[in-house]
C-alpha cells in the first residue's frame, strides 16, 4: 500500500529538511521525501498549508491500566494520543499493581497491538512496587518491551538505590527517568510555596524540594555514568543546575510540560483543583526560565505528564484532590505557542517532540529517512479551536486549559504506514 | 406635588398633639414616648420638648427600630438597614406612646407592638401620628393625629424634617 | 452618602469584602448588640428560616456562638458534626452538603479542616455559605468580631497599630484580621518565630517582626493567637517552655507595652503559654467582650446573608 502526502511543508530535523516537499510511504516505511512526487498512490493526503513531520512522541504519560480504569485505559489514552498528534507514548508504571514485571510490559504492548492505534513504549519500575528498596529485573523488563525505567510519582529517596540503578542500567542502555522530590521539604504540601500559598492557606512545596534532588541526581549520574532523565522540571533553580551539569558533560536530559511554560501558581486562586499537579505550578520567574531553557537547549524534550483523574476525585476540597492533569490533546497547540512567541523555531519544536524523545529512549523513530518506520504527523498550525470538556477523547477531563482558545491541531497521524487520524477524525 | 403642611403648620400640629397626649393621660404620670426609626424618632423628640414646655416634666423617650419585626422582611427588594433601638427605661406599667410620621397600612405599628412586647409589659400603648393617610390593612387606629389626609393608593406622602431632609414640609406626590 | 447594599448570600473571606461592606456589617452588628442586652433576647427577623451548623472540626465556642446568634434571630438551627455523621463513613463534602440542602436549609455555617472548603461548598450548593473557619485560610466572623471589639474600644481603626502575635503560618484568624484591618486602614504587624511566619506575608501589607519585645512597643492592640499544640509536629519551635519564654505575653513583658493597649485572644487560651493568666484576666484584656461581640457580629452576618435571595 502506498500513501502520498502532497503539498505540505516538511520539517525533519534529523535530515535538515525544513521546506515544501512531498512524502511517499510504502508498506509501513518511508519510501521517499522529495519535491513534487508524482508516483501513483492508493491514498493521497493533501497537506497544503500544513506541517508534515516525524510522528510526535510523548515519553511521559499515565494510562492507569491496570488498576484505575475509571480514570483512563490504554484504549482511551491512545485515542487521546492520536487526537493530539502522537505516534508513540510511554506510559509510566505507577499502575495498580505497579508495572514492575516483564508480563506487565507485555500486557501494555499487547493491548496497543490489539487496539492498532499508535505505539506504546512502556516504562518499567526501577524498584519493586516502586518502594525504593529493591531493583526490578531490568533485563526482563527490557525483553518485555520496556524502553526506560522510572519510579515516577515517587522519588527514589535512598541515594544508594538510585546509584545502583544507574550503574546496572548501563548494561541494558536503559534511561532512568527521575521524579525529583525531597520528601522532607515536600512535607505534605499541595502547591508551590510562596505568596499565593500563604494567601490561600495551603501547605506549600518549596522550589528546593525539586532542586535539592536535581543536584543530588546530577552527582549520581556523574558517579555512575548511567543515563539519567529528569521528568517534568518546573523551576529556575533546577534548570540552572541542569544547565551547569550539561556544560560539564554530565549525561543528563530534561523534560518539561506545557503547563510549566503557560501557567503560574496564580491559576490555583479560587482553589482550582484542575491546576493541581506535582511538581506544582511555580511563579512567573520560573515560567520565564523555562522558556529560556527551551530556547537554549537545557530542556531537551516536551512531555505531557498526562495524568487523568476522574471528576469525582477532582471535585473535592483542594488539599484532598489528587495531583495531575491531562495533556495529550492540548500539548501540540500549547507548544506551538512557543513558536508563536519565538521561544522555539518550528524545527526546534519538532526536534523536542519527536527526534529527541526517540533518542533518549534509543528507539529508531523521530525522522523521515528513506526506509525508516512511517510514523508521520501532519498538523495545521493555523487552525483555531477551543478546549471543551466533552470533546476530549481521554476518559478524564481534568485540564486547566478548559475554555482556552488554541491555535494548531493535528489533522493526520500515520503510524507504521496506517492512517489512524484523518482530517482530525480517528480512523477505526 | 401637593404641599399639605408647611413648617408653621407642622409646629402647630405637634403642639396640639402634645396637649392632647397630656389631656388624655391626665398628665405625665407613667408616660413615655417611643419614636419609630427614623422620622418617628424626630417627632418623638419634638413632642417631648413640647410636653416639657407645657408640663415642666421630661418624659422618658426611647428609639425603636422595627425592621426586624416586619412581616414583609423577607420579601422586600432592597435590604433594610438595621438601626439602633435604644430604650433606657423599664416599660413595665408604663403608658407608651408610639410615635411615627405616617400611618398607612398599619403594619409598622403592628411590628412596633410586637417589638414592644419583647421589651416588657406596658400598662397601655397609644399611637401618635403626624399624618394619617388611610388605607388600613390591619385593625389599627391612631390616638393622636396631626392631620388626616385622604389619599389615593398611587400617591406617596413625604414627610420632610430639617434634621433628615434639610427642610420642613409634608407633600403628597404621584408615584 | 449612599448606603452600601448587601448582596452576598455567602460570607467566605474578608479578602472578598470591600471596606464599605465590612463597615455595613459592623454597623448592623452594633444594632444587634442591643438585642442581646434585652430581657427577651430575641427578634423575629429570621423566623421560618433554617440555618445548618456543619462542623467538621471540633469547636465549641464558634459553633455555640453561631447557634445563639441564629436563635436570637428566631431561625431554626440544625447541628451536624463530623463525628457520627456520614462523612466518617466516607461521604464526600459535596454529597453531605447537598443532602443537608435537600432538607430546605437556607444557610449553611461550615467549619472544615481544608483551606478553600467554604468557597468550594458555595459553588456546589444554592444555600448561603458562612465560613466558620476553613483550614488555615480564613475565619471571617472572628476577624469581624475582633475588628468590632477594637472599634468599640478605640473608636477609629484608621492609623491604629495592631500586632498579631504567635503562629501566623497556621492561623486563619490572622489572615482574616490582616485582610479586614488593612482594608480599614490599620497598621498591622505580625510577630512570631521565623518558622511560623509564612513566605510572602509582607505582600499582604503587614510588617514582620521576630522579636516580641520590639514588636509590642507603641501598639494599640495585641491580638495573641493560640499556639495550636496539635500543629507543632513539624519542628517549628523546640518546646512550649521556650515559646512561652520568647513569645508569651507575661506581666513583665506587658510593662513594655502602652498602658492603654488592649489584649485580645480568639480562645481557647493556653494560660501561661502564649498569655499569662494575670494578663488574660487583667484590666487591658477584652477577651470576654470579644465573645459577647461575637454573637452580635454573627447575628449581623446571618441576618444580612440569609435575607439575600437564593
Amino acid at each position: 500500500m502506498k500513501i502520498l502526502i502532497k503539498n505540505g511543508h516538511v520539517v525533519d530535523p534529523k535530515n535538515n529538511i525544513d521546506q515544501p516537499m512531498d512524502v511517499l510511504i510504502e508498506d509501513q516505511k518511508i519510501k521517499k521525501v522529495a519535491k513534487s512526487i508524482s508516483d501513483k498512490a492508493d491514498k493521497e493526503i493533501d497537506a497544503k498549508g500544513k506541517i508534515v513531520c516525524p510522528g510526535l512522541i510523548d515519553l511521559h504519560v499515565h494510562f492507569r491500566q491496570p488498576g484505575y480504569e475509571y480514570k483512563e485505559t490504554v484504549e482511551t489514552g491512545l485515542r487521546a494520543a492520536v487526537k493530539g498528534g502522537f505516534t508513540g507514548v510511554c506510559p509510566m508504571p505507577n499502575t495498580n499493581p505497579i508495572s514492575d514485571r516483564r508480563s506487565d510490559m507485555e500486557f501494555l504492548v499487547g493491548e496497543a497491538k490489539r487496539l492498532n492505534l499508535v505505539r506504546v513504549w512502556p516504562v518499567g519500575a526501577v524498584t519493586l512496587k516502586q518502594e525504593g528498596k529493591e531493583l526490578t529485573e531490568f533485563g526482563e523488563l527490557k525483553k518485555g518491551g520496556a524502553v526506560a525505567l522510572s519510579d515516577d510519582g515517587r522519588p527514589i529517596t535512598d541515594s544508594n538505590i538510585l546509584r545502583r540503578a544507574l550503574e546496572y542500567s548501563k548494561k541494558f542502555d536503559l534511561v532512568i527517568m527521575v521524579h525529583c522530590q525531597d520528601e522532607g521539604l515536600f512535607c505534605g504540601g499541595c502547591m508551590n510555596e510562596g505568596f499565593i500559598s500563604t494567601k490561600l492557606g495551603l501547605p506549600g512545596i518549596p522550589v528546593e524540594a525539586e532542586s535539592v534532588e536535581v543536584a543530588r541526581d546530577i552527582q549520581l549520574a556523574d558517579l555512575t555514568g548511567g543515563r539519567l532523565h529528569f521528568c517534568h522540571i518546573s523551576s529556575k533553580k533546577s534548570l540552572d543546575l541542569i544547565r551547569h551539569a550539561k556544560a560539564n558533560g554530565s549525561r543528563v536530559t530534561a523534560e518539561t510540560c506545557p503547563h510549566y511554560f503557560h501557567l503560574t501558581d496564580e491559576s490555583i486562586l479560587h482553589y482550582n483543583t484542575y491546576a493541581k499537579m506535582n511538581p506544582p505550578l511555580r511563579t512567573a520567574e520560573d515560567v520565564k526560565a523555562i522558556k529560556e531553557a527551551l530556547s537554549d537547549g537545557t530542556i531537551d524534550t516536551i512531555a505531557t505528564d498526562h495524568a487523568p483523574h476522574s471528576e469525582n476525585e477532582k471535585s473535592v476540597e483542594f488539599d484532598k484532590a489528587p495531583f495531575g492533569i491531562i495533556g495529550l490533546e492540548t500539548s501540540l497547540a500549547l507548544s506551538l505557542g512557543m513558536v508563536e512567541e519565538k521561544v522555539l523555531s518550528l524545527n526546534d519544536l519538532v526536534r523536542k517532540m519527536s527526534l529527541v524523545p526517540a533518542e533518549i529512549l534509543k528507539i529508531d523513530r523521530g525522522h523521515l529517512s528513506e526506509g525508516a518506520w512511517a510514523d508521520v504527523t501532519v498538523f495545521d498550525p493555523k487552525t483555531e479551536w477551543t478546549v471543551e470538556k466533552d470533546k476530549f477523547e481521554s476518559k478524564s477531563k481534568n485540564s486547566p486549559f478548559l475554555g482556552w482558545k488554541m491555535k494548531g491541531r493535528a489533522t493526520e497521524v500515520i503510524c507504521e504506514g496506517r492512517i489512524v487520524l484523518k482530517e482530525g477524525q480517528i480512523e477505526c | 406635588m401637593k404641599l399639605v403642611l408647611d413648617s408653621p403648620s407642622i409646629d402647630r400640629a405637634v403642639t396640639r398633639m402634645a396637649h392632647e397626649i397630656l389631656e388624655k393621660n391626665k398628665g405625665t404620670q407613667d408616660l413615655c414616648l417611643m419614636g419609630i426609626q427614623t422620622r418617628g424618632v424626630i417627632l418623638a423628640q419634638r413632642l417631648k420638648t413640647q410636653i416639657q414646655r407645657i408640663a415642666k416634666v421630661e418624659v422618658p423617650t426611647g428609639i425603636l427600630d422595627i425592621n426586624l419585626y416586619r412581616d414583609d422582611l423577607t420579601r422586600v427588594a432592597e435590604q433594610p438597614v438595621i438601626h439602633k433601638t435604644e430604650i433606657n427605661f423599664d416599660l413595665a406599667n408604663k403608658i407608651v406612646v408610639l410615635v411615627d410620621d405616617v400611618l398607612y397600612t398599619g403594619r409598622t405599628i403592628r411590628a412596633a407592638l410586637d417589638a414592644l412586647t419583647d421589651f416588657g409589659r406596658p400598662k397601655r400603648i397609644e399611637v401618635a401620628i403626624l399624618i394619617d393617610r388611610g388605607h388600613r390593612e390591619l385593625p389599627i387606629r391612631a390616638d393622636f393625629v396631626g392631620k388626616n389626609i385622604p389619599t389615593n393608593e398611587d400617591e406617596i406622602v413625604h414627610v420632610r424634617f430639617t434634621e433628615t431632609d434639610g427642610k420642613e414640609e409634608v407633600t403628597v406626590d404621584q408615584k | 452618602m449612599t448606603e452600601t447594599s448587601w448582596t452576598r448570600k455567602d460570607l467566605l473571606a474578608l479578602e472578598d469584602l470591600s471596606k464599605e461592606e465590612i463597615e455595613l456589617i459592623l454597623k448592623t452588628a452594633e444594632s444587634f448588640k442591643e438585642v442581646s442586652a434585652r430581657e427577651v433576647k430575641k427578634v423575629p427577623a429570621l423566623r421560618g428560616k433554617s440555618i445548618a451548623n456543619l462542623f467538621f472540626e471540633a469547636s465549641t465556642r464558634t459553633r455555640t456562638s453561631f447557634e445563639v446568634a441564629a436563635k436570637r434571630l428566631s431561625a431554626d438551627t440544625i447541628n451536624f458534626s463530623s463525628s457520627g455523621s456520614s462523612t466518617s463513613k466516607g461521604e464526600s463534602l459535596s454529597d453531605t452538603a447537598k443532602n443537608i440542602e435537600a432538607m430546605q436549609v437556607d444557610t449553611i455555617v461550615m467549619r472544615h479542616s481544608s483551606s478553600g472548603s467554604a468557597e468550594y461548598l458555595s459553588k456546589v450548593v444554592k444555600a448561603g455559605v458562612i465560613n466558620a473557619g476553613d483550614g488555615i485560610h480564613e475565619h471571617p466572623t472572628q476577624g469581624l468580631l475582633d475588628i468590632f471589639t477594637i472599634k468599640e474600644k478605640k473608636k477609629n481603626i484608621t492609623g491604629l497599630k495592631v500586632c498579631l502575635i504567635g503562629d501566623i503560618l497556621h492561623s486563619r484568624v490572622a489572615r482574616s484580621n490582616i485582610w479586614g484591618l488593612t482594608k480599614l486602614g490599620a497598621k498591622v504587624t505580625v510577630c512570631g518565630p521565623p518558622t511560623l511566619i509564612p513566605r510572602g506575608i509582607e505582600k499582604l501589607g503587614v510588617s514582620v517582626e521576630y522579636d516580641v519585645d520590639k514588636a509590642i512597643k507603641d501598639q494599640d492592640v495585641l491580638n495573641i493567637l493560640r499556639i495550636q499544640l496539635e500543629r507543632q509536629a513539624g519542628a517549628f519551635f523546640p518546646s512550649i517552655r521556650e515559646y512561652a519564654a520568647e513569645y508569651g505575653i507575661s506581666v513583665d513583658r506587658m510593662k513594655k507595652a502602652k498602658s492603654d493597649v488592649i489584649i485580645m485572644h480568639p480562645g481557647p487560651i493556653n494560660r501561661g503559654v502564649e498569655l499569662a493568666a494575670e494578663v488574660a484576666d487583667g484590666a487591658n484584656s477584652v477577651i470576654l467582650e470579644q465573645v459577647t461581640n461575637g454573637i452580635a457580629v454573627r447575628m449581623a452576618v446571618l441576618f444580612l446573608t440569609t435575607m439575600v435571595e437564593r
